[in-house]
């Protein structure tokens, strides 16, 4: 089962740059390795993050197979209003995972 | 025994990535289309376009000596006032020697405050990596970090 773990301040004064920190749990398989006996384990990767503070996209990144497993990814935004950030990962053979967090902005 | 201590160490990461399930099949790896310097130039080019790349304003944090290259934790900065007028539009970071010279792309707006993006990566070997930065003004900026990588992604051999 894929699980996302989300850290977001609970609050904020209004104007504050606050950190998020996300990880989600996949594999990663980069689709570069080989059994023993030679077959090739197909790619499996996220390919797509994004991140959206009411409703607003604010973040967004490319992931490659170069990404470590379990994919952690952390960034900066400027708290500006009370509201919510919703998360969304993408990736192959239909990969589709989404989160939320919600902030106290005073 | 190197065969013994080649499986529990297949064991212990297939446990450590809670998403694996194929931890019975001996996995190996395809050493074949190594990106290249070429590649990474070309690569490069791709997002760059004919601008010009300038050094500065961008900081790429990488241990010089990573132990374990399946997870190595990077951090990548920009110097940036962060206003709607002056802002990074995307930081990109590529590798010398992985099989593909892509990393990452991020894509920031000017409501990040901060011009920082950390996650952890893989590198095949010890290689150079290159972060370049777009800003809003349509200019790029570049670093580069040379890592020693003990041992590297994927590099199980066949037995």
């Amino acid at each position: 089962m894929p699980s996302a773990l989300i850290n977001v301040p609970a609050r904020a004064k209004r104007g504050d740059v606050i950190e998020i920190k996300t990880l989600m749990s996949h594999i990663m398989e980069t689709g570069y390795r080989h059994t023993a006996s030679g077959e090739n384990v197909p790619r499996d990767i996220l390919t797509s993050f994004s991140c959206r503070y009411n409703g607003v996209e604010i973040f967004r990144a490319d992931l490659f197979p170069a990404i470590a497993a379990n994919p952690f990814i952390s960034f900066y935004t400027v708290a500006s209003q009370s509201g919510k950030f919703e998360f969304e990962w993408i990736g192959d053979k239909g990969f589709s995972e989404t989160a939320s967090a919600s902030i106290t902005v005073e | 025994m190197r065969k013994h201590e080649q499986s529990t160490r297949r064991r212990f990461l297939s446990l450590a990535g809670s998403a694996t399930v194929v931890g019975s099949i001996q996995l190996v790896c395809l050493r074949a289309a190594d990106a290249t310097p070429a590649t990474l130039a070309s690569s490069i080019r791709n997002v760059v376009g004919p601008a010009p790349v300038r050094t500065g304003k961008i900081s790429l944090e990488v241990p010089p000596l990573v132990e374990n290259g399946n997870t190595v934790p990077m951090t990548v900065s920009v110097t940036s006032p962060m206003t709607s007028d002056d802002y990074v539009k995307s930081i990109h970071v590529f590798n010398e020697k992985n099989p593909q010279p892509n990393v990452a792309n991020f894509y920031l707006s000017p409501q990040a405050g901060r011009a920082q993006v950390s996650t952890r990566i893989r590198l095949a070997d010890s290689q150079k990596i290159v972060a370049i930065a777009r800003l809003s003004d349509g200019s790029f900026w570049s670093t580069s970090v040379d890592v020693v990588v003990t041992l590297a992604a994927c590099t199980d051999e066949v037995i």
